[in-house]
């Protein structure tokens, strides 16, 4: 439980990261929370030679809510997130997922970028941002693009981030309509044998529209647009439900741990995502 | 001293805080400033660090370990192999179960985390790059994780047993098989189970885990080459016989050997044994002349620092056709690893696993355990119980239950009617134990009436129906669980621990201005010796307990003792020193009666003074006693005021519980909901209310880990999978449920205040109510067992192997 050697630097502005990450390539890595960078290293799981602590850089750690959007800089914490009156009255969802993640010491560390960036299965804001179709800003040596949380995440720690480029926000449409995130886990601290965020909008007694996605259940977070639109025009009854479960389950690929076999999480799977649409719809 | 003649009897009482007060904790103050002094915390003027290279493999033979590139960084004093340690005979060492165990891998390895080099460095973090530059090469060799597979198997994994047809506990009937152990007239048994009306069978593991201490395993030794002495500061529950055991592997004489157990952070049993990293600080100091430590991290805690359980049980009850049990048979395959380093007292190679007729009035009875060595981590010590009790009151507590389903009749009054009677006491068992004293059948009502049994079961039938209407996906599970305790180790007739006999003892020396100091062999890790011992004292002496400083864990100034485990502090060091308190009062008596001018028979002590018979307003203080032992000349009387009393119990003690948990479980996803849980307890003479509380919190909190979720998991390649707390279970407030506690008071009789141990009761307990209360749930669909742990997706498993997802 001991990293390996490593230089630390605490640069001060955007271009002091970008050109450490230049500099020193694959050998670089930036830090946010350090909450799965510093275990990982502790573990020697993650080699470091230069870690780049982004503390320090401007511009990253506010919340700003108008004109229909929420911008998050990628240095908000996970207890920011929690705190911030304004976002749990726009995006309450967002609330409820993060006081779902580990507990209060590492929420107070770990950030929003960070558990973006990260790319870990387990990490339970992915699949949060792309139910709420978010957009991921990231800068690099070239200058800024943007890409969309759907199309961010490839494999197991594999994004479409490059090395060399830096999260810096998060851009989502205000959600409208009825949200859930439910969660089972072992205990506090542990990442989830199943996760769903579910927002949904009615018109009347029907789901006008409805936008789901899961969590640790494979390499990647699944959103699954036939799962939300099999709720579309109907009443979200128990027929319609078991519908988008039996879309969702199609596009899951959970893998055996310590968590349970693969038979149990898709068990599991079901009965989260069956919960997570009814509470959303309740609420909607 | 004038003051106190204002104060009533019953102010005087209250100002000792002596037995029965809830005193707040002495060492509180400091835990919770973060002023522990833990070991860790022990930093030495020139102090090295020492880190392990561990084996990846389960089994292997080890080709050849080359140290060229690790000495070679900057910083490395030292890397210690076999083949250094070999010389000084300390490669291979003792284990306290009269097997031996490597110190570090001599030529191959048996199980995944086992010590294969010593690396010494000027810098904690230099030693642990430098275990990454030790090179090892190894052929792996296949790997027994199964018992009953290692006893059919042709691979011999103790080669250096190889044709040793004997071992410390009789007669080994494979070549991994370690010892058989039994107890009890197995004929007359098997003859009850045929002639009787009905027979209960059930086979159950109970799953390897780990006591995961929050402070893990570590030791500072610093052997001063000018006056020879040798230091070693360590997470030791038994410093003394530490001592003593060092002295004997080093051939360093014992006087100069002095082992202190500084604050320890938890042991639960984790600290009893000795292990690799202890005899390689030592020897690491004696080569370098200067102070070198060595503490474990959290992986290495779980993975190779003794572990607890891994029984695999085989019962057979029986009983007539209205449930009076007229027998009891058990089988255990015990899972020891790969050294049979379990602690226990030396005649007890399954410690007390023959108290498993439990409470209950069982005519005739057989318990026999087979050792079995795997490629798995050595231990076997007793997590949060006495030696093996936990197996033991498991085992008959899901015999009862299992029993209950045969002959279909409510478990509770199972229990009831087959309780040992209060007039049976002293009651001698079947599996040769006598029972000091017990009242169960007052404590079971008592816990029933508290919960209102016969309303839960109430509910729990309309639950089942509005489950099998598909009203609900919930289950309610009513977890009973009555448990019998054996605690104390022990009568230095039959109990030892490697020849050292289990008494404790007490040494009390009283300072001339009226305050004490007693010093006891036992050791806290958290249990609060510092708090209760001086309320025992205050109560025997009248000298507040405030005024008295209790001093643990240097075996320079302590007495010798046994130590800490198996609820043992206070049946034997409490006993101790109430015996010693009890010297002390004589001598104060007889200065009180010279100074009163009366002959001795004619004072009596009461409560902080000695008072003239028939005259209370002549008395002298305690205090004033104390004075004048150090200032006069009394005749016939040595000066000073001190005793010393070294106590061999008379028998062990047998606490006694009765426990309810009344869980909810969601069939689809597992998730168990515990929405009540009640513990009767009772302990005997009750020292401290507040700390008995605080003892049943923790216990119960760890029954609640074990039964849930808590597992040391190895694949077949003999990989640990729950090597972190990721994985491995260690419940926080989130996961504790509310806890409501009850007591009765049946002293013991042979204890000299009447108590009888409590650290460890609730987990006895709590782990079979617990479970039980899973199982329960699942009665009404044709469940009879399925084994613990029960963490989400076993519980799910046992609904869906019961068509319960359909
Ligand atoms: C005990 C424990 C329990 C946890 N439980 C959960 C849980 O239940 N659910 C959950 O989602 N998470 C959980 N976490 C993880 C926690 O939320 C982390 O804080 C989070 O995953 C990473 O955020 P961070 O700011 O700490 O990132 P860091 O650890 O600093 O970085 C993580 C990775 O992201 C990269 N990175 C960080 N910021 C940026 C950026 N702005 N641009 C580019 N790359 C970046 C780093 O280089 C690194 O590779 C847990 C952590 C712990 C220690």
């Amino acid at each position: 439980m001991i990293p390996a050697a490593f230089d630390y630097y605490r640069p001060k502005d955007m271009a002091g990261v970008l050109a450490l990450l230049q500099e020193h390539g694959d050998d670089a890595r930036v830090m946010a929370g350090g909450h799965s960078l510093i275990p990982m290293m502790k573990l020697r799981m993650a080699e470091v030679p230069h870690l780049i602590d982004l503390q320090d850089v401007p511009g990253m750690s506010e919340i700003s809510i108008g004109d229909g959007k929420i911008r998050i800089g990628a240095l908000v914490t996970q207890h920011d997130i929690i705190a911030h009156e304004g976002l749990a009255q726009s995006a309450p969802i967002l609330r409820e997922a993060a006081m779902q993640i580990a507990d209060p010491q590492v929420r107070y560390m770990g950030t929003v970028g960070g558990n973006l960036a990260n790319g870990d299965p387990g990490n339970d804001m992915p699949g949060l941002m792309q139910c709420l179709d978010a957009q991921f800003t990231l800068v690099g040596a070239d200058g800024e693009r943007s890409v969309a949380a759907r199309e961010f995440y490839e494999a197991a720690y594999m994004t479409a981030r490059a090395d060399d480029e830096v999260l810096t926000e998060i851009t989502l449409a205000t959600p409208n309509g009825g949200y859930a995130y439910e969660k089972q886990k072992r205990k506090i601290g542990d990442y989830a044998t199943a996760a769903a965020a579910v927002q949904i909008t009615r018109d009347g007694s029907r789901c006008a529209s409805a936008s789901i996605a899961m969590t640790n259940l494979s390499d990647v977070p699944v959103w699954s647009q036939s799962a939300g639109s099999a709720l579309v025009d109907t009443e979200v009854g128990s027929d319609a439900i078991k519908a988008a479960v039996a879309y969702m389950l199609d596009e899951i690929d959970p893998t055996e741990d310590n968590r349970g076999p693969v038979a149990f999480k898709r068990h599991v799977a079901g009965a989260i995502l069956t919960r997570a649409i009814q509470r959303a719809w309740s609420r909607a | 001293m004038k003051d106190d003649v204002e104060l009533t009897r019953e102010d005087r009482v209250a100002n000792l805080k002596g037995m029965g007060c809830a005193r707040k904790r002495v060492e509180d103050a400091r835990f919770t400033q973060g002023k522990g002094n833990y070991i860790d915390d022990i930093n030495l003027p020139g102090m090295l660090h020492g880190d392990f290279v561990r084996s990846p493999y389960a089994h292997a033979k080890v080709l050849s370990i080359n140290t060229e590139a690790a000495m070679a960084l900057d910083g490395v004093i030292a890397v210690l192999t076999a083949k250094d340690l070999e010389p000084l005979s300390l490669h291979w060492m003792p284990t306290l179960a009269g097997d031996k165990q490597m110190v570090l891998a001599d030529g191959k390895v048996l199980f995944q985390g086992q010590e294969v080099a010593f690396v010494v460095a000027t810098d904690r973090y230099i030693a642990a790059d430098a275990v990454e530059l030790v090179e090892v090469e190894y052929e792996d060799l296949p790997v027994i994780t199964d018992p009953f597979e290692a006893l059919k198997s042709d691979i011999v994994l103790r080669e250096d047993l190889a044709g040793q047809t004997s071992g410390a506990h009789g007669p080994r009937k494979h070549h991994n098989h370690i010892f058989t152990w039994e107890v009890g007239d197995e004929e007359a048994t098997n003859q009850v189970m045929d002639e009787a009306e009905v027979v209960a069978e059930e086979t159950m593991y109970y799953h390897r885990t780990h006591p995961c201490p929050l402070e893990t395993c570590g030791s500072v030794a610093s052997m001063d080459k000018v006056n020879g002495k040798l230091t070693v500061y360590g997470t030791f529950q038994a410093p003394h016989v530490v001592r003593t055991v060092a002295s004997l592997l080093s051939g360093i004489e014992e006087h100069n050997i002095r082992v202190i157990s500084p604050d320890i952070g938890g042991g639960f049993g984790n600290k009893v044994g000795v292990y690799p990293g202890y005899v390689c600080s030592i020897v690491a100091s004696i080569v370098t002349g200067v102070p070198v430590k060595w503490v474990e991290d959290r992986m290495e805690n779980l993975m190779s620092t003794a572990f607890a359980r891994d029984y695999w049980m085989k019962g057979r009850i029986s009983a007539t056709k209205d449930g009076k049990i007229t027998g009891l048979h058990c089988h255990v395959t015990a899972d020891h690893g790969a050294f049979d380093a379990c602690a226990d007292p030396t005649k007890f190679p399954a410690g007390f696993m023959s108290v498993c007729t439990g409470s209950y009035d069982i005519p005739v009875a057989y318990l026999g355990v087979d050792g079995v060595y795997t490629n798995k981590a050595p231990g076997g010590v007793s997590y949060r119980c006495s030696f093996r009790v936990t197996e033991a009151v498991y085992f008959i507590e899901r015999m009862i239950e299992v029993l209950a389903i045969e002959l279909n009749m409510d478990a509770a009054e199972l229990r009831r009617i087959n309780f040992i009677g209060k007039d049976q006491f002293p009651y001698q068992s079947a599996l040769g134990w006598e029972y000091d004293s017990g009242d169960y059948h007052t404590a079971w009502d008592k816990a029933l009436k508290a919960v209102d049994y016969e309303g839960l079961r109430r509910e729990q039938s309309e639950r089942v129906t509005a489950f099998k209407q598909g009203e609900t996906r919930s289950l309610m599970g009513i977890g009973l669980a009555f448990f019998t305790e054996i605690v104390g180790a022990g009568p230095v007739k039959n109990c030892d621990i490697l020849g050292m006999g289990m008494f404790d003892s007490c040494e009390i020396r009283i300072h001339p201005t009226g305050s004490a100091i007693a010093r006891l062999g036992t050791i806290s890790q958290g249990q609060g010796h510092a708090t209760t011992f001086a309320q025992i004292l205050a109560s025997e002496i009248g000298i507040p307990a405030d005024s008295i400083t209790i001093e643990e864990g240097d075996t320079d100034t302590a007495p010798y003792g046994l130590g800490t485990y198996g609820s043992r502090s206070t049946p034997v060091a409490g006993a101790a020193t109430a015996m010693a308190g009890r010297k002390i009062r004589a001598k104060a008596q007889m200065i009180a009666a010279y100074l009163l001018e009366v002959h001795d028979d004619d004072v009596e002590f009461d409560v902080d003074r000695f008072v003239v018979k028939g005259a209370p307003e002549r008395f002298k203080t305690m205090a004033e006693v104390a004075y004048a032992a150090y200032n006069q000349a009394i005749p016939g009387i040595e000066p000073g005021l001190e005793a010393v009393s070294y106590y061999d119990p008379p028998n062990m003690t047998y606490p006694f519980g009765a426990y309810v948990c009344v869980m909810d479980i969601d069939v689809d996803t597992g998730v168990p909901t515990i929405r009540r849980f009640y513990a009767l307890d009772d302990c005997g003479t009750r020292i401290n209310p507040m700390v008995i509380e605080g003892q049943i919190h923790g216990g119960l909190t760890e029954a609640l880990a074990v039964a849930l979720g808590q597992e040391i998991a190895y694949d077949d390649m003999g990989n640990v999978k729950t090597g972190t707390l990721m994985d491995f279970f260690l419940p926080t407030a989130w996961e504790v449920p509310n806890y409501e506690t009850d007591h009765t008071v049946t002293p013991s009789p042979h204890h000299p205040i009447g108590a009888k141990g409590v650290g460890e009761s609730p987990h006895v307990g709590g782990v079979p109510c617990f479970s039980n209360a899973v199982m329960d749930a699942f009665r009404a669909f044709g469940l009879r067992h399925s084994n613990m742990p029960h963490d989400h997706w076993r519980i799910w498993q046992t609904a869906q192997d019961l068509g319960l997802h359909k």
